[in-house]
């Protein structure tokens, strides 16, 4: 169970060590004026009807009810142990799992977490204006689900960082409460998570897609040999798994919705659809490829010694790992990698510890695709005939072998010229941005839905739709 | 458990909508019995390992999980049909239809089975319910899904000096639902963990309250727990689950698995004899019985009612003075002491002879139902006292047990 008795609510025996506690609990009050600056604007008074992990159990961590954001109780759950844990890929395969960090991947490991612990705060700040536009009731709950959580992580990662790193971990979380989103001076690590998230269009797509890198990313550090991070990482997912469920189930609603109009006004013309207040297909495509390219990005250079240290040293693994049937130490596989080579692009086969990035970056792939294939029901079963396509992973890249490239979604190498001609088709351009910022106006009476969304199939935790998911004081 | 083969069951069959499912794989990585699984198109839940303990339902984040259809027992949908789907299938007629979950879930837990199999090895045979019996829910909460009951009464039923500490404890179930049956059983998880660290398993008790609550029209069952301090050898030995329990104070609450028992049931005809013999605690469903037909006295339903009761003083048998004010004309009490000072050991099979006559007219009597709960030891004792009493009268009990066991007559359950 987790013990809510103390300040900081944990599972992890934290009154066992005094000095952690102290440190923790002096972070804290840093954490809750973050939380001030930066948290969802003009919300503290809110209820929200929030879910809140009492234990990790299967039982436990859903339990639903009105909290007021500042007072959510944020803590640190580790998702139970199991055990004789073997690492079980890399060069220190079958050794027991560590509970501390051997010296020598010190500061390999502390980068990984810090990198990991600097996004969840980042995305609360590129949302934080997201509450003042909300399209229901039902989705505004839904947003700040997501903030706490992030929050959560945050919190998941800076205890690791105090529990295992001394000094050098405590100074690392009180810069990660230092950095912020898109600032100029002192600016996110990740470039994704410097860019605006303007609009609930974004917001969607941003949880659909970026919070699936986060995914991919836990799942590979779930893996790990470091038992407190695998534990820790296993319990976020748990929680990730709602943020992508807000943005696929939010862009499904937007299609439904533009594709209801259409067959209304019987019509698939962009501006008589714009017109009648709601985003064309076309538009949602161009926001799909943004953030699909964006967030390719994510997963680093297709070929990286870095990963391959990562992997043999037990530090990441690959996603679900023990499902995969090879020998977990990957001396003499290859892996297919896409290169850009005289104005073509070419696969070419490299050893497979090399390609780590790559790998995970196409395991994240199948996901989206599979998700995009789900929102393709949708204009199927009114007649529509429009089908949404993920980018190809090339595109709009500027990180790894595809940086300097120019190519048009469908994997087609181009000069700049043609580049620069054509770009807006492919892209949201300023016009696009602008017309959907203007469709963004709350819409907070239980059950009502702004124009431009259909309502879900389901309430949350059972509540029918209309259900007051939020309620301000 | 021993519904007959040849006719079709409805039954819940859990599903996940492919609609609203967005494959975060959290279901999988929940469940307990490995019941889901998924392809490339869709996750899908394995009806016959699906134990129906709901860890699944509230991690879901798009509530696709929580998704049923009523289907026959024998035809659920397959596999291959649920990674077909594209939307779940419309529902039925057979959807209007209530029903239990189907599947693993639908069967009874080894900790409660393996109990009440040695409990009912003594009847000889397979067992009917009583063709008027009401028809009982089982297994609505299972070890991994139980209903938290909270305790609204304690007392010591034996007298202060008495040397067995038996208890009557009311459960309330609040507004969950908890269905039960006269003759049914409850599973009671004491909390904590085992000398290996596992979770503790259930114990099973008989309910003593009648199907309308202990406290009429309340959502409630009343327990007759004995204190176990010793073992069935007399070495000393602190009973888990019964040592818990006697000790629960009001407002405590716990967590209550079941019903159990679809055949330990009481005929609801008006007219119906029972017979009833138990010794100790095994009078719980006695008492649940009698005192459902003494609150429908008014009614006069007929039907006569023969208790066997044995324990070793009077201040020792559990509910001793309420069952003094029965009148003589709705019960026919005989009591068994066998540690009374001064006074010759009398068990109730001594008692089953001295009648005789009304025993062997009874159990000739096709409106007549035999019900036996308590110590093994005294089951051999009564089977003996049967055996005799047909004997001298020129009858052969082992002819006549399967007659009673086929119409569902002859009830055991010992310990």
């Amino acid at each position: 169970m987790i013990n809510y008795s103390e300040r900081i609510p944990n599972n992890v025996d934290l009154s066992g060590n005094r000095t952690l506690q102290r440190a923790l609990e002096q972070w804290q009050p840093s954490f809750l004026q973050w939380w001030d600056d930066m948290g969802p604007d003009g919300s503290s008074n809110y209820d929200v009807y929030l879910r809140t992990a009492v234990s990790v159990d299967p039982k436990g961590w859903a339990h639903f009810d009105y909290v007021r954001m500042p007072d959510y109780r944020w803590g640190i759950f580790l998702a139970p142990s199991e055990g004789d844990r073997k690492i079980h890929f890399g060069e220190r395969k079958g050794e027991p799992v560590w509970q501390e960090v051997p010296g020598e991947y010190r500061s390999t490991r502390r980068r990984i977490i810090v990198t990991q612990g600097d996004t969840e705060p980042a995305s609360v700040e590129q949302q934080r204006h997201l509450g003042l536009t909300a399209p229901s009731l039902y989705d505004l709950r839904n947003l700040f689900q997501v903030n706490v959580e992030e929050g959560r992580h945050l919190w998941a990662m800076t205890y690791l960082l105090h529990a295992h790193f001394g000094r050098d971990g405590r100074e690392e979380g009180e810069a990660l409460l230092e950095r912020r989103s898109g600032d100029a001076d002192n600016p996110r690590i990740l470039t994704a998570f410097n860019e605006k998230t303007p609009d609930w269009l974004s917001f969607f797509m941003f949880t659909f897609i970026t919070d699936r890198d986060g995914k991919f990313q836990l799942a590979a550090l779930a893996e790990s040999a470091f038992d407190p991070l695998a534990r820790t990482c296993r319990f976020m997912l748990t929680e990730e798994a709602q943020h992508m469920f807000v943005g696929e189930s939010g862009v499904a609603r937007i299609i439904q919705r533009t594709c209801e109009v259409m067959r209304d006004l019987k019509t698939d013309d962009p501006a008589k659809l714009r017109a009648a207040g709601v985003i064309d297909l076309p538009t949602l495509q161009k926001y799909l490829n943004f953030h699909y390219s964006v967030t390719g990005d994510l997963f680093g250079a297709e070929v990286s010694s870095n990963a391959a240290t990562y992997y043999a040293n037990g530090l990441k693994g690959r996603f679900e790992e023990d499902r995969l049937d090879d020998d977990h130490r990957l001396h003499n596989d290859e892996y297919a990698i896409l290169d850009v080579a005289e104005e073509r692009i070419v696969e070419r086969h490299v050893p497979a510890l090399s390609a780590l990035n790559e790998r995970l970056r196409d395991d994240w792939i199948r996901d989206v695709q599979a998700g995009v294939e789900r929102w393709n029901r949708i204009p199927a079963r009114f007649g529509v005939d429009f089908r949404f396509r993920p980018p190809h992973k090339g595109f709009h890249r500027k990180i790894g072998l595809f940086a300097g490239a120019h190519m048009s979604p469908e994997g087609v190498l181009m000069s700049e010229a043609e580049w620069t001609h054509h770009h807006l088709e492919w892209l949201p351009t300023e016009a696009d941005r602008l017309f959907v910022h203007a469709l963004m106006s709350p819409c907070l009476e239980p059950g009502k839905f702004a124009n431009w969304i259909a309502p879900p199939a389901r309430g949350i935790n059972n509540q029918p739709v209309e259900f007051a998911y939020v309620r301000f004081n | 458990m021993n519904a007959p083969a040849d006719h079709t069951k409805v039954i819940r069959q859990h599903l996940i909508d492919p609609e609203l499912c967005i494959r975060c794989n959290t279901c999988e990585e929940t469940c307990p019995a490995n019941a889901i699984t998924h392809d490339a198109r869709n996750y899908v839940v394995r009806f016959d390992v699906c134990e129906g303990c709901m860890a699944c339902i509230s991690p879901c984040p798009s509530g696709a999980i929580d998704s049923w259809r009523n289907v026959e027992s024998a035809i659920p949908y397959s596999l291959e049909e649920q990674f077909g789907w594209d939307a779940l299938p419309t529902t039925r007629a057979l959807d209007a239809l209530e029903a239990g979950i189907g599947g693993a879930a639908a069967e009874t837990p080894a900790e409660a089975q393996a109990p009440s199999e040695a409990a009912t090895a003594g009847r000889g045979g397979a067992a009917l319910p009583p063709w008027s019996a009401a028809h009982p829910y089982v297994n609505l909460y299972s070890p991994a899904r139980p209903i938290t009951a909270t305790v609204s009464g304690n007392d010591r039923l034996t007298a202060a000096d008495a040397s067995s500490d038996i208890h009557h404890i009311v459960l309330d179930f609040g507004t969950t639902p908890f269905p039960v049956l006269e003759g049914q059983s409850i599973g009671i998880i004491p909390p904590g963990t085992d000398e290996n660290g596992k979770p503790h398993l259930l114990r099973m008790y008989s309910i003593a309250s009648p199907r309308e609550g202990e406290r009429p029209h309340c959502n409630n069952v009343a327990l007759t727990v004995k204190r176990v301090t010793r073992d069935h050898d007399g070495r000393p030995l602190r009973g888990v689950a019964s040592n818990y329990v006697c000790d629960l104070k009001k407002g405590d609450t716990v967590q209550v698995t079941g019903p159990y028992g679809a055949t330990f049931l009481m005929p609801n005809h008006p007219g119906a004899k029972i017979m009833m013999i138990c010794t100790g605690t095994g009078s719980a469903p006695m008492r649940a019985m009698t005192e459902r037909r003494r609150r429908r006295m008014h009614l006069k339903e007929g039907g006569a009612l023969m208790l066997f009761f044995g324990a070793h003083t009077p201040g020792e048998l559990p509910y001793f003075e309420p069952l003094q004010k029965l009148p003589k004309a709705f019960i026919d009490i005989n009591l068994a002491f066998s540690r009374v000072p001064g006074q010759p050991r009398q068990y109730v099979q001594d008692l089953i002879r001295a009648r005789a006559d009304k025993v062997l007219a009874w159990l000739d009597d096709a409106e007549c139902f035999i019900y036996l709960c308590g110590l093994k030891g005294m089951e051999t004792g009564v089977i003996e006292a049967f055996r005799d009493i047909c004997r001298s009268a020129g009858r052969d009990w082992d002819q006549l047990r399967p007659q009673l066991l086929a119409a569902g007559r002859l009830h055991v359950e010992t310990y």
